[in-house]
């Protein structure tokens, strides 16, 4: 099977982020880049299709040169190549026209299966694989705890408010996974070694036969307007319990109106 | 004025969700609110009378297996087919996860801009958004299509405003690639009769120092006495104590309620990321030290195996 998987390099989720100044895009400058977390069981659940049923693992990046890293600890846990799209026209790029520039970079790998995280740690957006999905006419199994694979038919197991449902589609398709599928590998000193040499695409949006104007600020739906820091939240009253920490609790409610 | 209109989440057990009737108090600013009904046969019958309740002034209603048998791309179908015919003012749609998808379909649809998680949305299309973990107050506009909006739970106070819509059934049709994702199977896990998660004005929530999934009884006890939700940190989902659906945190829901309860939570990032914007935080630790205190507005240094007990009986006695 021939499995995509598509991986977002993120600003840490562990440390301070920022929007920029000048043109309100996520600040990367200034940020741990690292590869979003969710990313992580899409990659590990690739690589156990594979090992079960043959086939390639590809990493779907679309990125600033410096995703080129995020690109080789993908490698490193045991994909077999990567495809990095990378524009400087692609600066400030909405969701509807990053959907766009992976749907026509798909376009080009032919995969049966496209496996990506139900969403990003910065944008948190989670429409991504339904809009590429839509855009080439794929099914889309998404929010996925377990994935099935029996011959060209999947079934995930999708989490919902009110428990699961079993959802079923047949190859090709896209599909999303929680944190919750497996647990991803750590990369072997193996593996990092043998990432150095896997090979890595670079296409251009002229390569993609997406016009410049279509992307970046110039081609975006929608627009940052203004972005402020929220205040942080300061500490209030701590008391230590001598025995009678509960009641305080409760009168402190009490005097909130929660009780 | 035009029409707004509300994409009607709703569950099966309590009918519509509270960030409906938000919706169509939201939409009452902008327009005149119309409800659409996606779901399985009587979907809207059964919900018309709270829909009206809160202001819908027409209801659509697309019903059946051939929207409700499949993952969100027939709804989505519909519901650009609806845009189209009845040019609203603005579409409102659930911040949740299907809320998303079918919100996601419809921007491609429609080559349409699109503005999740939103908190606020003004009459001319401005949306805030808080970005990063509620670090970031974000203020944005679609600049292409209509205001597509998915409205975070408990962003707005929902006020009642009666009017006595007529149900509209919409005539489905559908297409084979909006048939590609069956639904064969919808199972329900037990959740007994607690508000869910994201729309609860109180949640209580157990982390790792809850010790183990038997405890947790504990966490539920104090939740079930305020009529509020139980979340559980990533630690203690992760530990087998609670299940993933109820994490509260960077991977898991985000939380805004009234009152946030933190028991056994120290407070990592990860968690605070998922709860920080709600109103009143209360965390009870053992650790004096824990960041969780550095957030909340009032804070027991003890061992929560005494001290909730006792806030417990304390509740019991006052009501």
């Amino acid at each position: 099977m021939n499995i995509v998987v598509l991986v977002k390099q993120v600003p840490d989720s562990g440390a301070d982020r920022n929007l920029r100044s000048d043109d309100n895009t996520v600040d990367r400058g200034s940020a741990n880049n690292v590869i979003n977390e969710m990313d992580e069981y899409a990659i590990e659940e690739a690589l156990k299709i594979k090992e079960a049923h043959g086939g390639e693992v590809t990493i779907l990046t679309m990125g600033p040169d410096r995703a080129t890293e995020s690109i080789r600890k993908a490698l490193s846990m045991g994909p077999d190549k990567a495809v990095h799209v990378v524009d400087d026209a692609l600066h400030g790029s909405c969701a509807v026209t990053t959907s766009k520039v992976l749907a026509a970079a798909l376009g080009t790998l032919d995969a049966d299966l496209v496996i990506c995280g139900a969403e990003s740690t910065d944008g948190r957006v989670q429409v991504m694989p339904h809009m590429i999905a839509e855009r080439l006419g794929v099914a889309a199994l998404t929010g996925a705890r377990k994935l099935t694979v029996d011959g060209g038919t999947l079934t995930i197991e999708r989490q919902t408010e009110e428990g699961y449902e079993v959802v079923t589609a047949a190859t090709p398709a896209v599909v999303s996974v929680w944190d919750t599928i497996n647990e991803p590998r750590y990369p072997s000193f193996k593996g990092i070694m043998a990432a150095k040499k896997k090979p890595v695409q670079t296409l251009s949006l002229g390569d993609l036969g997406v016009a410049p104007a279509e992307v970046g600020f110039e081609g975006a739906t929608s627009a940052v307007l203004e972005h402020s820091k929220r205040p942080p939240r300061s500490g209030g009253a701590k008391v230590t319990d001598e025995g009678d920490g509960g009641v305080k609790l409760v009168e402190f409610l009490a005097t909130e109106k929660f009780v | 004025m035009s029409e707004v209109l509300v994409v009607v989440e709703a569950t099966r057990e309590f009918g519509v969700k509270k960030v409906t009737l938000e919706m169509l108090t939201l939409a009452r600013e902008l327009g005149t609110p119309s409800a659409v009904v996606l779901g399985g046969t009587g979907a809207a019958e059964a919900l018309s009378a709270k829909l009206g309740e809160y202001g819908a002034e027409k209801i659509y209603a697309a019903e059946g297996e051939e929207v409700d048998g499949y993952l969100v791309a027939p709804k989505a179908t519909v519901l650009a087919e609806l845009v189209r015919r009845v040019e609203p003012a603005a579409v409102l749609l659930a911040s949740s996860q299907e809320g998303k998808e079918i919100a996601a379909r419809l921007a491609i649809k429609l080559d349409n801009g699109i503005l999740t998680d939103v908190v606020a949305l003004d009459a001319d299309g401005t949306a805030t958004q808080v970005a990063f973990a509620g670090s970031a107050i974000v203020k944005s506009k679609v600049t292409r299509g209509l205001p597509l909006v998915t409205l975070r739970p408990n962003s707005v106070n929902p006020v009642p405003a009666a009017a006595s819509p007529a149900v509209e059934q919409l005539a489905v049709s559908v297409g084979d690639t909006d048939k590609l994702a069956k639904v064969v199977n919808r199972v329900a896990e037990q959740k007994g009769s607690r508000p869910e998660l994201t729309e609860a004005s109180v949640v209580v929530s157990g982390g790792r120092g809850v010790g183990n999934a038997d405890n947790f009884k504990l966490v539920e006890e104090l939740a079930d006495l305020l009529g509020g939700a139980v979340g559980a940190s990533r630690a203690a989902v992760d530990s087998g104590f609670y299940p993933h659906q109820f994490q509260v945190g960077q991977t898991g829901k985000t939380v805004s309620p009234q009152l946030y309860i933190a028991l056994g939570i120290s407070g990592a990032i990860q968690h605070r990321a998922g709860m920080q914007t709600s109103k009143t935080i209360v965390a009870v630790n053992k650790d004096a030290e824990a960041p969780i205190f550095e957030l909340a507005d009032f804070g027991v240094v003890g061992d929560l195996f005494k001290v909730v007990p006792q806030a417990a009986e304390e509740i019991r006695k006052r009501k």
